[in-house]
């Protein structure tokens, strides 16, 4: 049942003499948590742009269930079934929240017709915790309710692949259990989900596997407790002070020889 | 060796056309407003040199500054009552809105100073140089363009409001931020393409007809000298200027006269979609 | 009664204030019920593009021109009058679909400039192309037979039945997947993109859409006038205009197109005839009224809000605006 979803085959973007992307190559399989980790300007947008066509690779392939869909565009990529939220939230601002999501049901989810759209809305926001807001404009909303909104609008997209990008940001501690909560509930519905975080907490917590993107390169691959110890990881984005007190708070995480 | 002359025509219609255009092309980096009114502040600043000499005897070199000057106070005028107000609506708004400014100006010059074409004649005669003939009315026009957008350019680059200016178009909000105020300079930089709007109608008015008719094709070349040559920046109007001047000369060796507008115009549409940011490619900070 | 059929019924009702016109007035009302129906369709063709899917075109009088001269060459080529139409129909929404694709990748400043670099284009191509169109002598049609008031009853049915048409049009474009498609575009392009539309064939769509009746218009105008030139069916005026009526009105709305269109026309009538050498600098005044005190149309007005703005007019310190890039 583990099929793969997500092939990234030795993927570069340039952007004239920046290498934003460096000869990435990564698999998700279907039904995995996945987090994108790395310091700030490792090329973790850029890379989740490439899957979505918003940007083309400069080389390389990308497959999603089997279909080359390198050279796709964005809205190709939507009606696939790939769905990401934005760093900076994106809604139709005019429109109510209800609209919103059906939006995301009726053009990503190729539902027939508005009227279909609007009512798979509805559960969608049921879902999400927004249905008391669904007849406010949706520039009404708090920045946590924006986010909630773009995670129902991509959920009505029915997507097999979900990349979230930053969803945490500007949100306090009760909030971010909150989009844990839901981010779990949507990967129990078979959803496939690659998260851009900076937060570990989220990142431990959440993620069955975590990939380490520093300057564009993928330096390190494997399961939360692997990566926090490997010392590459540590130079480049997490820092000794962390790991020392990943140690110190865990005996199981004692510092041994490393990669 | 006609050639030659073709291209010397093309150059210095190239300046007298970045002239027209680097008020209208500063006001759209900066402000990022069309100003439909440019064509129409150009053939005033026309009629006020031309009535100056017909009526007083100025010349129009005398001229030429105190039309400028007006025109400065009535752009920055006309920017804070009017403009500022809309400075952020979307361009349906403010392209309709300086259009309907447009139509004021136009109807009032045309009832005041009815539309049949006059011309500052000075009978200044022609250079010849190696076989290439100017009039010299086009030539003392080619250098006063060219002082004058000379002169813009070292204002932006070393004035403190010139510097202010380049701030405000390359991010309002931080302008703002570090104490430049922003409306002051929006009505400065209006005030601006007025007044190098009125500076050229003066230069117009000894080597073109002045009549209300051009003040469209006024306004088209301004466009087309924005596309070809990028917005908001000194360099770019010259570029721009120059190229539209010689591709006007050329085709109107070939194609006839007549056409010259219509290839500027192709050229602009061809260009909007291959690099819509002209020929310098960036947003200059000039 | 849901807004849609309030609005039919609203519409209705105009139609048939504008088709009664023959029985209670004179000539003179008649032809300007005539050219109010004309300006409709125009108006509601202008709000698909730029209503809806918010790009400013500036557009209108190259459709309308097109379809003139398309409808007035195929007259004189010998066919029958609705052929001639439905001729310079196709032919303009062709136009506007093989146009589109080019040109709606501009946005903002750029495709308004565009849009009108057009106008200009295809007004010198057909000015020069004397062979074809006559060039600046401009064209002759054969008049329809029966004495002008006649004619313009004829006229004031075929323009009534293009206004039904078009609104008919946008009535099912708004209502359906195409209209929500458009308005998320205008709200927001790259979300719109990433939620899966299609958005450079929606906003094509859009454009033929807004060109295509522009272009019967234009050719049942070139029917009824039988005389066109190059400076009349290439307006700049028009094309200016369509887009204020539109914004009179209110832009992406149903009946605002309607609404803007009957009171600018009325409003011009009553300057008009009184100041015709003022009649630009009234229409000027006009559009600035309207931008400062109808931001959102008549349809949209707030009259609590206009009060507030005309009392609080030039005073206290303005935050300075972020300028759009």
């Amino acid at each position: 049942m583990s099929s793969t979803i997500l092939v990234v085959e030795q993927v570069s973007r340039r952007f004239g003499g920046i290498v934003a992307v460096d000869d990435v190559t990564l698999a998700l399989k279907q039904g995995e948590i996945v987090a994108l980790i790395g310091p700030n300007g490792a090329g973790k947008t850029t890379l989740v742009n490439t899957i979505t066509g918003v940007l083309h690779a400069s080389s390389g392939r990308i497959r999603f269930q089997d279909v080359d869909v390198t050279a796709q565009r964005p809205f190709e990529a939507a009606r696939r079934g790939i769905a990401r939220t934005f760093q900076v939230v994106q809604p139709f601002p005019r429109m109510t929240v209800l609209q919103n999501v059906a939006a995301g049901a009726l053009f990503g989810g190729k539902l027939a017709s508005v009227a279909e759209a609007t009512e798979a809305a509805r559960e969608q926001l049921e879902f999400t915790g927004l249905s008391a807001f669904a007849d406010r404009p949706a520039s009404a909303l708090t920045l946590a309710g924006r986010k909630r909104l773009e995670l129902a609008k991509s959920m009505a997209m029915q997507p097999k692949l979900l990349l979230l990008d930053e969803v945490n940001a500007g949100l306090n501690a009760s909030e971010i259990d909150g989009a844990l909560r839901l981010i779990r509930q949507i990967a129990e519905r078979g959803v496939t989900i690659l998260v851009i975080e900076h937060l570990m907490k989220v990142v431990l917590s959440l993620a069955e596997r975590v990939l380490v993107l520093h300057h564009g390169e993928l330096i390190a691959e494997g399961s939360a407790n692997d990566i926090v110890r490997d010392q590459r990881v540590i130079e480049a984005y997490l820092g000794e002070k962390f790991a020392r007190r990943a140690s110190a708070a865990n005996p199981k995480f004692a510092q041994r020889t490393q990669q | 060796m006609a050639y030659l002359q073709t291209l010397v025509n093309g150059i210095v219609l190239g300046a007298l056309y970045a002239c027209l255009a680097v008020g209208f092309s500063l006001v759209w980096g900066v402000l990022n407003i069309v100003n439909m009114l440019h064509g129409s502040l150009i053939v005033f600043g026309s009629y006020l040199t031309f009535f100056a000499w017909h009526s007083y005897g100025i010349s129009p070199l005398i001229a030429l500054p105190v039309v400028a000057l007006f025109l400065f106070v009535l752009g920055y005028a006309a920017q804070f009552a009017v403009i500022n107000r809309v400075i952020s609506a979307p361009v349906l708004t403010t392209m309709t809105l300086t259009f309907g400014l447009d139509l004021i100006l136009y109807n009032f010059m045309t009832v005041y100073y009815t539309a049949t074409p006059r011309r500052v004649t000075l009978d200044l005669g022609v250079i010849e140089v190696g076989g290439i003939v100017m009039p010299v009315d086009r030539l003392i026009g080619m250098a006063l363009a060219l002082l004058l957008t000379g002169l813009l350019y070292l204002v932006l680059r070393r004035s403190r409001i010139g510097r202010a200016i380049v701030a405000v178009r390359m991010d309002s909000a931080t302008a703002a931020l570090m104490g430049i105020r922003v409306n002051r300079i929006y009505a400065i930089t209006f005030g601006i393409g007025a007044l190098m709007a009125g500076a050229t109608g003066a230069i117009f008015a000894v080597i073109y007809p002045v009549t209300t008719n051009l003040t469209g094709t006024y306004l088209g070349k301004a466009f087309v000298v924005c596309v070809i040559g990028g917005l908001g920046s000194v360099p770019g109007a010259l570029v721009g200027g120059i190229v539209l001047g010689v591709i006007e000369s050329f085709s109107g060796q070939f194609f006839g006269p007549q056409h010259a507008l219509t290839v500027g115009f192709a050229l602009m549409l061809v260009l909007l979609v291959v690099k819509p940011t002209g020929l310098t490619g960036i947003k200059g900070y000039e | 009664m849901t807004a849609t059929q309030r609005n039919c019924l609203i519409f209705a009702l105009w139609v048939m204030a504008l088709a009664a016109t023959p029985l209670w007035a004179s000539n003179y009302i008649v032809r300007l019920a005539i050219t109010i129906a004309m300006y409709t369709s125009l108006t509601l063709s202008w709000n698909f593009i730029g209503g809806f899917t918010g790009y400013p075109s500036f557009s209108t009088a190259a459709f309308f021109g097109l379809g003139c001269y398309a409808g007035a060459l195929s007259q004189r080529a010998g066919m029958p009058m609705p052929l001639a139409w439905a001729i310079a129909t196709l032919f303009v929404g062709a136009f506007a679909a093989a146009l589109g694709a080019i040109i709606l990748r501009l946005r903002g400043h750029y495709f308004a400039i565009g849009s009108i670099g057009i106008v200009e284009v295809v007004r010198l191509i057909v000015s020069s192309w004397g062979s074809l169109t006559g060039g600046g002598d401009g064209l002759n049609l054969p008049l329809l037979g029966g004495g002008p008031n006649a004619v313009a009853r004829i006229f004031l049915g075929v323009m009534l039945a293009i206004m039904v048409v078009t609104f008919i049009v946008t009535v099912i474009v708004d209502r359906s997947r195409l209209g929500f498609g458009l308005r998320c575009i205008e709200q927001n392009e790259d979300a719109a993109d990433m939620v899966g539309i299609n958005t450079v064939r929606y906003k094509v769509t859009a454009y033929t859409l807004s060109a295509l009746l522009c272009g019967t218009v234009g050719a049942a105008y070139a029917s009824w006038t039988g005389y066109i030139d190059p400076n009349d069916s290439f307006s700049i005026i028009m094309t200016i205009k369509v887009p204020v009526m539109c914004m009179l009105g209110g832009p992406g709305s149903v009946l605002g197109p309607v609404v803007g269109t009957a009171a600018f026309m009325l409003l011009e009538e009553v300057f008009w005839a009184n100041f015709l050498d003022y009649n630009r600098a009234i229409l000027g005044a006009v559009i600035v009224v309207l931008i400062f005190f109808l931001p959102g149309g008549l349809l949209a007005l707030s009259y609590r809000d206009l009060v507030a703005r005309l009392a609080g007019t030039s005073r206290g310190k303005k935050v300075p605006k972020k300028v759009p890039t």
